[in-house]
């Protein structure tokens, strides 16, 4: 906290004894009152694109976990679909923004749900395979020498084993989200969202503007990560990277 | 308190038969040969070390018991029904050298697992849980979850979890090889008194002679790949044993028989001339893991 007020009073004390144009570097304080005369506008725009973001969190997540239990269990599904999501994590799925406002419509906030749903489901479906499969095999000896089902070998033994890395997925998906929204803006759509915001705000040379919205964007993706966090620290505290804080 | 242990054993009564078990690895380039004709006996309430060299093929052992792994020749008979429907019927405990607990679960939930597994419910369970925490002497840690217990408390909550569904044979595949030397010595004490209270029977996978003749009835020396049983060696040291057992002259003789069977230098014993004789050169120079 200290740092960062430090770094704030440096950023403003280096644009005003530099005379640094506005259009170049606002100052903090000229961001801040921007903060403040905007923000009805950048409310709106936040509420609609965070709608996006977690719209196509939560759905690509879900989507990401089903195909992942389909991927464990069936050897069949995991030969044909385990290559194709590692190869299409390495594609840049943000362009192919344009594609999906031209299936679903412009103005439909659907393209850009699409876009972080295809966003998330790569790395979720990948961690949540490992989770699944990467299991220590005395522990699944350990299953059979009672006789267990296969059932009970998945509910007892690998649905827990794949908690730690499904919050993993989580937590980078939530700020793969936010980007895959505000970047999916960038190509057109409804104005009221950050996206547009951004863009706009800069192609006017209101560059307070321009900070202002990634400020939000910032603080928006910040929360969403936190609330990841938290989450997991309810939900696993039994696991090592939870233990910080002594036993 | 008394153990049939040192009863004969007759062939009808045996826990375990293993008759003619041959295992084979098919490894990439070629096949392992892992175990070579074995046979073996173990009667009710028996505590058996399998005791030998690395690789010697003493856990494949164990596990070919448990139905873990087949045998390429020969079979597993367990409490008279193959090895596989005795998995099924649940009447073998494991403990392997990681105590493999789960850390989602608590002590106590960890114990009951295989109760869960079987189907057991409410209070059943719950008595039942408590009574294994108790065995083991764990019952103010039910509550604890295993990444807040010692090396020695986890394994002994593994026992606890071998146990609860009171098998009639406890396989431990070097359970204590973790361990540091006190807390084995320990953890051998506590084993032996379970063992006596329970009256289950034991087959135990050590590379520690020590171990081996403190805890055993019998050891069972084997030598190096492929494993075959090179010496049945009975313990006679009465029962039970303590720390002062470790400082008799009978311990530190079945120690050195122990040792030299597993050397091979025992020409002049009568049990294994000729075993020793048509045994691999590696073995006279190797010692024990």
């Amino acid at each position: 906290m200290v740092v960062f007020v430090a770094v704030l009073g440096i950023w403003e004390g280096v644009v005003a004894a530099l005379h640094l144009q506005q259009f170049i570097l606002p100052r903090p304080s000229a961001i801040a009152a921007a903060l403040v005369s905007e923000w009805p506008a950048l409310q709106r725009a936040a509420a609609n694109t965070l709608y996006e973001a977690i719209g196509g969190l939560l759905i690509g997540v879900t989507a990401g976990v089903l195909t992942a239990f389909a991927v464990a269990r069936w050897r069949r599904v995991r030969e044909a679909i385990l290559p194709i999501a590692i190869g299409a994590s390495a594609v840049p799925i943000i362009a192919a923004a344009p594609i999906m406002s031209n299936w679903f419509g412009i103005l439909n906030p659907f393209a850009k749900m699409a876009i972080v749903i295809l966003l998330v489901f790569f790395p979720m479906l990948v961690n949540v395979v490992r989770g699944l499969s990467e299991v220590d095999e005395s522990a699944v000896e350990l299953m059979r020498a009672s006789a267990a089902s296969e059932g009970q070998i998945l509910r007892k033994l690998r649905l827990p084993n794949a908690l730690p890395y499904f919050f993993t997925g989580l937590k980078i998906c939530t700020t793969l989200s936010l980007i895959g929204a505000v970047v999916a803006e960038y190509f057109g759509g409804s104005d009221e969202v950050l996206g547009r915001v951004i863009v706009q705000s800069s192609s006017r040379l209101r560059f307070d503007i321009t900070w202002a919205a990634i400020t939000v964007v910032a603080l928006s993706g910040i929360t969403m990560y936190i609330l990841a966090v938290a989450i997991e620290r309810i939900v696993i505290p039994w696991h090592a990277s939870q233990r910080s804080r002594g036993t | 308190m008394t153990n049939p242990s040192d009863a004969p054993i007759g062939p009808r009564t045996d826990v375990v038969t293993i008759a003619g078990v041959s295992k084979v690895f098919d490894a990439g380039a070629g096949q392992t040969r892992a175990l070579e004709t074995i046979d073996l006996a173990i009667a009710p309430g028996e505590f058996v070390s399998l005791i030998g060299p690395s690789g010697c093929g003493k856990s494949t052992l164990l596990r070919l018991i448990g139905d873990l792994t087949e045998p390429s020749a020969g079979s597993v008979t367990v409490n008279g029904k193959p090895a596989r429907q005795a998995r099924l019927d649940r009447d073998y405990g494991i403990v392997f050298q990681a105590p493999v607990l789960f850390d989602w679960r608590s002590v106590e939930a960890n114990v009951a697992l295989p109760l869960e597994i079987k189907g057991v419910s409410g209070t059943e369970r719950d008595r039942r849980v408590q009574e294994m925490l108790g065995l083991v002497e764990l019952r103010d840690f039910a509550g604890h979850y295993p990444y807040q217990l010692s090396g020695g408390m986890q394994q002994r909550v593994s026992i606890a979890r071998a146990l609860a569904l009171q098998p009639s044979i406890l396989l431990m595949d070097e359970p204590f090889g973790a361990l540091d030397e006190m807390t084995r010595e320990r953890m051998n004490a506590e084993v032996q008194r379970i063992w006596q209270q329970t009256g289950t029977t034991v087959v135990f996978v050590t590379h520690s002679i020590p171990e081996a003749v403190f805890l055993s009835s019998r050891v069972v020396v084997m030598s190096p790949r492929p494993g075959r049983i090179v010496r049945v060696i009975d313990v006679d040291l009465p029962r039970p044993r303590t720390d002062d057992t470790r400082e008799t002259e009978r311990y530190f003789a079945l120690i050195t028989e122990v040792r030299e069977t597993l050397r091979g230098r025992r020409d002049d014993d009568p049990l294994s001339k000729g075993r020793v004789a048509s045994m691999p050169r590696t073995l006279a120079e190797g010692s024990v893991g």
